[in-house]
């Protein structure tokens, strides 16, 4: 397998232009003629169906939701970045370019991350047109926040709603490319399989919820842009169905995976209450610019946190990095909460957690100024726990929340299958090992709106395969395959539900390959994983039919594609012998317990090859070079 | 706390259902509506019986998929509080639960607790969008936007399309639902092009949905997890009649001064 990138030559600020110029055009009136079928509806499927849609292809959506503005995109609180220096604080494209590339600790491509960069001006603009409802100024100019460890003020948002309403617009373009016939929706429909004919991606197998019938679609090309795979640690900030199916089947076909072990861990989520929990929760990133995060001082303290005097405080963040405290990056915090929680200051009943408090903010600014910021951050927060968060500080805890690996692709977000186009946080493009906050909502627009519609026309035109049928013997063998997967979840008949497994796998994922991993637990891990994906082919009971909406159903195909995917996770994290971003591996740290790369050994793309059941996969590496951010340790001091 | 739960089922494809008791005798006060109900499902398929099917996902309060009327009202007890987020602190010992699909003419029930809403995303496609192509606009601060109106167009946009409205509504009416639609987009500059052609085509799908008047009966509101103000839907009437007589077809220019 070859990893060619594809990065167009040129000085970085002109490589997009220049490609943009060079991609063969596709004439109008053949534009009709080619089939698109994109998977996903959350942001990046979305806007990439609708934008399709309207360039006049006959496009195709699916989406495992009953309607497309569900998708987990909904849920992003904080914001969306564009380097539109609207603040006047500095920023520029250049700017949003290096704060990426080093955020992402050296692991991410630069061509693309400047991209991102250049398009991010036209996402705001886009958004506004269709009415995206951001916060605004009194003067009626928009307003931004700093986010997430950015020094200047980049981030845009709507309340704490803006997954939300940038997900609304794009929805709303969707819905009315659906009217004007060029967009199929298919809503309740899962995808099961990528068909491959002649080596390239020319379908889907796709299962109705509703009936359980198994059917094939075929295109000319398909994207995916079925976003991440968070929930491979059970508990995790994704919504309870996001799962790893359709890049894990995509995998299995030919599609190289990259980087599986760059997960991210969110310093700031509502820590578990009991076995019974089913997800976390995240509040805002945003908090951290108004709240201050500390432990008691001493291990073991059990007083209230109103009876703790300031001097016996630990404000660690402000303490071990002064120049950005409260506002270190997602990996830096969330390390820190852990080593607080480990050694033994954490807070609460069950000593989970950290605090996150408020109370110099009321007092400086008033309680309406806090509640006009997060009024609706805390309104949750007090649901949840029964505690208000204006009278006692909230308790914080770092959760999985977004992966930043997914399925390598090439400049033109193609990936290793040809034909087989990923957008959005299911690709492994933009953030290297960590990403900054309110960047993924950001690139899941680039992707949809600005860069696939492009870049999906050069394949389209060096391709001219025509239109295959949807009985080659490719896609029957695929849907066959796919039946039988579910007749054989059907038929274990065990004893233990789909959750059980779940949540064991989720216990060791993240024991072993969460917020620190080291070589003995991975391999700890490795032998688990086998073990409990073997029980769960002998012992899971998936109750009901394959012919009904059955949602064990749906819960045990997911668990079982995870089940298969943790080994590779596990793999790769054990195979990265370096620490870097959010891969914190404990045999390489500072005295001072940073992090520490090795880019002699590993600045490049580790991208996996499936081999066969049960083979080890092939690891091929695609070398970064960073020719404008200049390698260097990124310090937070 | 010990609980009963009364729940309807219905099969899936079935035209009919009924309630069928549960004894919840260890749910946690601390625990959301929705995992107990995950604790019910797992006992049962221990027990080798059907689980309940409902809907969730996001379970924070946004995605909108969950929703089931719990004791007689959608979402539960909570004011502006979705099921995903209601936790059982909200309950007490003893109590008797009972949970039923949203019920309305324009929603059937697949399975369960589960029904279709694919009749909002119709409405949707009526009409609840700004005509705008990729890559065709200008400048995002080139328009200034009042605080005042943004304010007011993200009350209307926060709506989560969960359905809740209708099913409170004794005229399974959809009025709330496309009233924020409209409110969302009639009150910014870029939603006046087509702010009376898209208050006649949804409405007229709305009603193509088979969905029912409304009478100004108030409980869509009472019962929206998201506070949707019935205002709302006093401007997509004035809106409405202003189409309807023609008036409106001229643009207007300042954002929200009909409003
Ligand atoms: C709680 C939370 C808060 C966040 N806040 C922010 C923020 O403030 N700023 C920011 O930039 N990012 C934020 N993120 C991250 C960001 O929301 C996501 O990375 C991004 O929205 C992903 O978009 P997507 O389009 O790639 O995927 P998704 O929105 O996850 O959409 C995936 C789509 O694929 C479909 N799908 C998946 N698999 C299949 C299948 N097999 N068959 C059919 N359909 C399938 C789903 O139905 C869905 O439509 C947040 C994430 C979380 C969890
Ligand atoms: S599950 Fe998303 S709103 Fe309740």
């Amino acid at each position: 397998m070859e990893l060619r990138s594809r990065v167009p030559d040129g000085p970085i600020e002109q490589k997009w232009d220049k490609h943009r110029f060079d991609l063969k055009l596709v004439n109008p009136a053949n534009k009709r003629k080619y089939e698109i079928i994109v998977v996903g509806s959350g942001l990046a499927g979305a806007a990439a169906a609708a934008t399709l849609g309207e360039l006049g292809y006959k496009v195709k959506c699916f989406t495992y939701h009953d309607s497309p503005r569900r998708a987990h995109s909904i849920a992003a609180q904080g914001g969306i970045n564009a380097a539109k220096n609207y603040q006047n604080d500095g920023d520029s494209i250049y700017r949003l370019f290096y704060d990426t590339v080093k955020g992402g600790d050296f692991r991410a491509r630069e061509a693309n991350v400047y991209r991102l960069a250049q398009v991010s001006l036209n996402i705001i603009d886009q958004c506004v047109a269709q009415g995206v409802p951001f916060a605004r100024e009194y003067g009626g100019l928009l307003a931004n926040r700093s986010f997430g460890g950015a020094q200047v003020s980049r981030t845009f948002y709507a309340r704490g709603q803006t997954g939300q309403q940038l997900l609304l617009g794009a929805y709303s373009a969707l819905e009315r490319q659906i009217a004007a016939g060029t967009v199929t929706m298919y809503p309740r429909s899962e995808m099961l399989d990528v068909i491959v004919v002649d080596g390239h991606a020319r379908g889907i197998v796709v299962r109705d919820m509703v009936t359980g019938k198994i059917s094939s679609h075929m295109a000319n090309a398909v994207a995916l842009g079925t976003g991440g795979y968070s929930n491979v640690f059970f508990l995790s900030t994704n919504a309870k169905a996001c799962n790893v199916t359709a890049t894990w089947r995509a995998y299995r076909r030919g599609a190289a995976f990259a980087n599986p072990c760059f997960t991210q861990i969110h310093p700031t989520c509502i820590p578990q209450a009991g076995d019974y929990q089913s997800k976390l929760t995240l509040m805002s990133e945003s908090l951290r610019n108004d709240g201050r995060i500390w432990v008691p001082q001493q291990p073991g303290d059990t007083r209230a946190a109103k009876d703790i005097p300031d001097a016996e405080r630990d404000y660690y963040l402000e303490r071990i990095y002064p120049s950005f405290g409260n506002l270190s990056p997602r990996d830096v915090s969330s390390r820190r909460a852990k080593e607080m929680v480990d050694n033994g200051q954490g807070v609460g009943v069950e000593k989970n957690g950290v605090y996150l408090d408020f109370q110099d903010a009321i007092q400086r600014l008033g309680q309406h100024v806090i509640a006009e910021r997060y009024g609706n951050l805390f309104d949750m927060y007090q649901q949840i726990t029964g505690e208000n968060p204006y009278q006692v500080p909230m308790r914080i805890y770092p959760a999985p929340h977004y992966t930043m690996g997914g399925l390598w692709v090439d400049y033109n977000l193609m990936s290793t299958l040809p034909g087989l186009f990923v957008i959005g946080e299911a690709n492994f493009s933009d953030h290297g090992a960590n990403r900054l906050g309110a960047s993924a909502l950001m690139q899941g627009l680039a992707d949809g709106y600005f860069v696939l519609p492009y870049t999906i026309g050069e394949y389209l035109t060096s391709n001219k395969a025509g239109s295959v049928a949807a009985d080659v013997p490719e896609a029957k063998a695929a849907e066959a395959q796919a039946a039988e997967t579910t007749q054989r979840l059907l038929g274990v008949n065990g004893k233990r539900t789909v959750d059980v497994f779940h949540r064991e796998l989720g216990r060791v994922m993240w024991n072993e390959c969460g917020m620190a991993r080291n070589a003995t637990g991975l391999k700890r891990a490795l032998a688990e994983i086998p073990r409990i994906r073997e029980e769960f082919w002998t012992d899971v009971r998936v109750p009901g039919s394959g012919l009904e909406l059955n949602q064990e159903l749906e819960k045990a195909g997911r668990v079982a594609d995870f089940l298969e995917f943790a080994e590779l996770m596990c793999l790769d994290a054990l195979g990265r012998d370096e620490s870097c971003g959010g891969h914190f591996r404990e045999e390489h740290q500072t005295p001072d317990g940073e992090a520490k790369r090795d880019d002699e050994q590993f600045a490049h793309v580790a991208a996996w090859a499936y081999q066969g059941p049960n083979a080890t996969p092939a690891l091929h590496k695609e070398p970064l070079a960073f020719e404008y951010v200049h390698l260097a340790t990124r310090s937070y001091k | 706390m010990r609980l009963t739960l009364h729940v309807w089922r219905q099969a899936s494809g079935s035209p009919s259902g009924r309630f069928e008791r549960y004894d919840m005798p260890d749910a946690d006060e601390h625990m959301s509506f929705l995992e107990m109900l995950d604790v019910l499902n797992n006992r049962l398929i221990e027990q080798g019986k059907d689980p309940i099917a409902f809907e969730h996902d996001c379970r924070e309060g946004i995605c909108g998929s969950c929703g089931m009327v719990i004791n007689g009202r959608p979402h539960g007890p909570v004011q502006r509080v979705t099921a995903c987020q209601l936790h059982m602190r909200s309950f007490k010992d003893g109590d008797d639960i009972w949970l039923e699909p949203w019920r309305a003419r324009a929603f059937p029930v697949l399975k369960d607790l589960v029904v279709d809403r694919s009749a909002f995303d119709r409405i949707i496609q009526a009409g609840g969008y700004i005509s705008i192509r990729t890559g065709a606009a200008p400048d995002a601060n080139a328009v200034p936007i009042p605080k005042r109106d943004a304010d007011s167009a993200m009350d209307a946009a926060a709506c989560i399309g969960c359905g809740a409205c209708v099913a409170a509504c004794p005229n399974g009416s959809a009025m709330l639902f496309t009233a924020a639609k409209i409110s969302h987009l009639g009150l910014l500059p870029q939603g006046q092009p087509e702010r009376f052609s898209r208050v006649l085509d949804m409405v007229g799908t709305m009603d193509e949905e088979g969905f029912g008047s409304c009478t100004n009966h108030g409980s869509c509101e009472a019962a929206c997890p998201k506070g949707i103000s019935l205002d709302f839907i006093a401007r997509l009437n004035r809106d409405l009649i202003r189409a309807t007589l023609g008036k409106g077809m001229e643009v207007e220019a300042p954002a929200g001064g009909a409003g």
